[in-house]
């Protein structure tokens, strides 16, 4: 059960990410994780409600992108998509491929923001474009 | 409100994995050859590395390891029984190491300069799913599993059998009664880590230990 740790680097990264962004509120943390990152998705989600309490980033999405895993064969001489976890081969010649192209990812991709608009009342209460209060 | 999407594509777990790049630099130019031992609890990794830490010290090696548990420093005491410096690392309650534990317990190791080792062993916490995730530094990750495991192993833990250079099949004394099919685990390691180099050992009786130490000094030769 290591998604407990995972939540608290995810909520440590995106505040960091989000702090170069005054005013903003997180809307959607967006990840991408591979089919053998060893992490399971329903855990995580359980996790990230309790990570992200109490913080900025309370209420925020977590969205969760599983990418298959893609291995190279030599003898076909491409990237393949295997289907599932349990057995490393070339779906085309079914061959045994060591070569692990895609699968181990475990990424934040991107994050939406919520941001005042310039000339509206937030932080502050000043009209003043975001790019000029500092 | 306006939207804003920020790309960001960066590792999760980028913080541990630039420690781990900072201890595998410190490790090469120390020239010590550090390997990770994974695998269930009660696999035998203790008894395996007591024995490796015996025949290694035997032939003239330095060697040392680190252990981590979430509690107690039996394992610990276990290891030093074979004369090798061990330290113990607990966790209390984390179910993996992680490259700071690793940082911190290196600091202050009296007596113990990586520059005079040969090999160093990090036993983690046992644990198939979370130590998969954590790099540690280490040149070389070593799956474990013993025979009473069941064959299919491999193929229930796919992520860390994957991430392993290479397996250690323990307790092979008592395949046997165990009814362990020895072709079955071997074809299930291959399907998930084509390629990789299995040893099959008892650290009871002794066997295929020859193997796994020419293994060790034939990785630990400066290429």
């Amino acid at each position: 059960m290591h998604e407990l740790s995972i939540a608290a680097s995810i909520v440590e990264a995106v505040s960091e990410s989000a702090s170069a962004y005054p005013g903003s509120r997180v809307k959607e943390v967006r990840l991408r994780v591979g089919a053998l990152a060893s992490v399971v998705e329903d855990s995580l989600q359980f996790c990230w409600e309790l990570a992200t309490q109490d913080t900025p980033l309370t209420g925020a999405l977590l969205v969760i992108r599983k990418l298959p895993v893609v291995v190279h064969c030599d003898g076909c001489g491409v990237d393949a998509e295997v289907d599932g976890v349990q057995s490393l081969r070339c779906p085309r010649c079914g061959a045994l491929a060591a070569d692990l192209r895609q699968g181990r990812e475990l990424e934040i991709e991107s994050i939406e923001l919520d941001e005042p608009e310039p000339n509206e009342p937030g932080m502050g209460g000043e009209a003043k474009p975001v790019e000029e209060r500092k | 409100m306006t939207t804003r999407i920020v790309e960001l594509r960066r590792g999760i777990l980028k913080k541990n994995d630039e420690l781990a790049a900072g201890l595998r630099s410190r490790f090469t130019s120390a020239g010590v050859l550090v390997l990770n031992l994974v695998s269930s609890p009660g696999t035998g990794k203790t008894a395996f590395l007591e024995r490796t830490l015996r025949e290694l010290r035997g032939r003239g090696a330095h060697v040392a390891a680190l252990v981590g548990d979430l509690e107690t420093d039996n394992d610990a005491r276990r290891l030093a029984a074979s004369g090798a410096p061990v330290r113990q690392i607990n966790t209390h309650g984390i179910c993996h190491l992680d490259a700071e534990m690793i940082g911190k317990h290196l600091d202050g190791w009296q007596g113990v300069s990586l520059a005079g080792l040969n090999y160093l062993f990090i036993e983690n916490v046992g644990n198939l799913v979370c130590p998969s995730s954590y790099d540690l530094g280490e040149r070389i990750r070593v799956a474990l599993l013993s025979v009473t495991e069941g064959e299919d192993k491999p193929l229930k833990y796919p992520g860390l059998f994957n991430s392993a250079d290479a397996a250690v099949i323990t307790k092979m004394d008592i395949a046997g009664p165990c009814g362990f099919d020895r072709e079955l685990a071997l074809k299930n390691l291959n399907e998930i880590r084509p390629g990789m180099r299995v040893f099959e050992t008892s650290a009871r009786t002794g066997e295929g230990m020859e193997a796994w130490l020419a293994y060790l000094a034939e990785q630990a030769r400066p290429s």
